[in-house]
């Protein structure tokens, strides 16, 4: 794959200096602050849903921004680790800590499984195959006991965190859940930094050079795939824990094709996009749960506009606007 | 035995029709480079334009396979020359996630408009009733099926590895640069090309209407099984799309005998053991 258009954009701001390491410390600052006040001026469970989708996205955003890898199976480590926090917290009575570990847990397993066997081909054909046994996993969600089928699993108990924290409570369990998703977002901004995510980005750059200057190139887009695939199980876990219930749309290739969407619109390849695209995309559906059908129809336009017009996704503009006027 | 050759049977239709889609998916690849999600949204409009033309104009079954395959061809190339070729110097998975945008409208847009429930389409009064094997009852409705879809097949086959036009298509395929460098007018190609492509869809679509129920959902299902499909045999070969479209319905059926549950999963079950000792497919020649 080549560079992602939002990539560039990003270069060019650290360039030219409208992004420093300065002005980057602050914007971390301010936004760890937002987050502590939002729930006072926004309804809670609005914000958690924002908060595991841009988790999910940004664990996506590893692969197909960093990697140049298209997994067009996702939702499948998002639905699973769901259903598996779900049924060890209702039907098992873990503690809440525990069946969210459980879940990413299993997603981790389940990634590595998928991951070792899609990476033996490339390009379009990783998109067909993460497809595929995405969609394997959504027939087993159907017939398995333990899902509870077209029904889904309802009234996961949310219990208390630590022992004492009861997260029936809208606020504490929206700190919980700030907490999980600071703690994702930090994996992968780390991720992304380290000498490690700079052996992804060659991979993504020219994989051929990546692999002739030593690189063993396999095993890289396995770990990645393994971390992306652990970190969308966590945000499936704790969405399971915010909404209380796992259906089969959690586990369908819509859901799947949904994350990508919030990573092109976001920018894929930048820090903050899949999370800025997954509160557009989340804000969307909300507002538009009225228009029925229609809604899938204004996804999908969405999703054809950006693809042909706008695929430096909203932080890349903003990048390339702030270009043109520096501050 | 009555019922391992009645699952075999369903298995054959449901080869025939990964085999159609299949093919149609490979030739679109081959040339244009783009991977089309919408080739199961194409198949349903097809399904659905014979059946609306069936309840509301009057149009049968016979007119359809002809006019329904064209108009499907005809929105084909209507966003290809509109959009999607605006795509084809970026890397092509911007073509997939193009198409994937393009199911969620067309499926929307038929899901609105005619919901969710199954509409039933009569098979043709001429092919009616069937006859009775000794092993087996055979309807003679999806003995038609298997021969066509076998016949278009093969005849695509031909066209494409026999004859001066399918010289040109092979050609574009491996080089479209010195292609068009030798006067062909290779954008016109790709755009008749993908309009072929999903008429292809188009065209099974309506002969699946009298045997599945005709629903917005009936073509995003089956693509996603087709795209195993084509990672199982590999998309460089026309023969062997052909035959492991055929190969893998037959193996479903097979499974449906024998263990009904695991049915639906077979298929990726067969890509993933295909992945772990031949990566590039039964058929595949990249890399």
């Amino acid at each position: 794959m080549s560079t992602p258009d939002g990539v560039q954009e990003s270069r060019a701001a650290w360039r030219l200096g409208i992004i420093t390491p300065r002005r980057k410390r602050i914007f971390f600052g301010l936004l760890v602050v937002l987050g502590l006040v939002l729930p006072y001026l926004v309804y809670p469970v609005f914000l958690m849903n924002v908060l595991c989708m841009a988790l999910f996205a940004s664990a996506f955003n590893l692969l197909l921004g960093y990697t140049g890898l298209l997994s067009f199976g996702h939702a499948a480590f998002l639905g699973t680790a769901g259903y598996v926090t779900g049924w060890l917290l209702r039907s098992v009575g873990l503690p809440v800590e525990l069946g969210v570990l459980a879940g990413t847990a299993v997603a981790t397993v389940l990634g590595w499984a998928i991951g070792a066997l899609a990476i033996r081909r490339s390009g379009i054909y990783f998109a067909m195959i993460t497809l595929g046994f995405a969609q394997m996993i959504y027939f087993l969600a159907v017939q398995l006991p333990f899902t509870g089928g077209e029904d889904g699993l309802q009234g996961i108990p949310q219990g208390k965190a630590l022992g004492f924290v009861p997260l029936h409570n809208p606020y504490a369990l929206y700190y919980f859940v700030f907490a999980i998703f600071a703690l994702g977002f930090a994996v992968i901004y780390r991720t992304i930094h380290s000498p490690f995510g700079h052996v992804l980005r060659s991979i993504r750059e020219n994989e051929a050079r990546a692999l002739s200057l030593g690189y063993d190139v396999e095993r890289y887009k396995l770990v990645a795939f393994v971390i992306s695939a652990g970190l969308a199980g966590l945000a499936g876990s704790t969405k399971a824990l915010v909404l209380q219930f796992v259906t089969l749309t959690d586990v369908h290739w819509h859901k799947s094709g949904e994350v990508v969407l919030m990573t092109l619109l976001g920018g894929m390849g930048t820090v903050m996009g899949p999370s800025v695209g997954a509160l557009l995309v989340v804000a969307m559906e909300n507002y538009l749960t009225g228009f029925g059908d229609w809604v899938t129809v204004i996804v999908g336009t969405v999703f054809v506009a950006g693809v042909l017009a706008f695929r430096r996704g909203i932080v890349g503009e903003a990048l390339h606007l702030a270009r043109n006027f520096p501050f | 035995m009555q019922a391992l050759f009645g699952q075999l049977l369903v298995g054959l239709i449901n080869g025939s029709f990964y085999a159609l889609l299949s093919l149609g998916l490979s030739i679109i690849f081959g040339l244009v480079n783009v991977v089309n999600f919408a080739h199961g949204a194409m198949y349903m409009t097809g399904a659905f334009f014979a059946w609306i033309g069936l309840s509301s104009l009057g149009i049968g079954y016979w007119p359809s396979l002809l006019l329904s395959p064209l108009a499907v061809g005809l929105l084909g190339v209507a966003v290809e020359r509109t959009m999607l070729r605006r795509l084809y110097q970026l890397d092509n998975l911007y073509g997939l996630l193009f198409t994937f945008g393009l199911t969620l409208i067309v499926e929307g847009l038929f899901h609105h408009q005619y919901g969710n429930s199954g509409n039933s389409f009569p098979v043709p009064e001429a092919l009616q009733g069937g006859s009775n094997l000794g092993f087996m009852y055979l309807p003679r409705y999806r003995a038609w099926v298997v021969l066509v879809s076998v016949a278009v097949c093969f005849a695509s086959w031909f066209v494409i590895e026999r004859t001066k036009l399918g010289a040109y298509l092979r050609a574009g395929t491996e080089n479209p640069k010195l292609l068009q460098a030798f006067g062909v007018n290779v954008p016109l190609m790709m755009t008749l090309t993908f309009g072929f492509g999903v008429a292809l869809a188009g065209f099974a679509g309506v002969m699946a209407a009298p045997i599945y129920q005709v629903t917005p959902s009936m073509g995003s299902g089956l693509i996603i099984v087709v795209f195993a499909v084509v990672v199982i045999g590999g998309m460089g070969s026309i023969l062997g799309s052909i035959v492991t479209g055929i190969g893998l319905g037959l193996v479903e059926g097979l499974t449906k005998y024998l263990y009904p549950q695991a049915a639906s999963t077979v298929v990726f079950a067969i890509m993933a053991v295909v992945l772990l000792i031949r990566p590039a497919g039964l058929f595949g020649r990249e890399k």
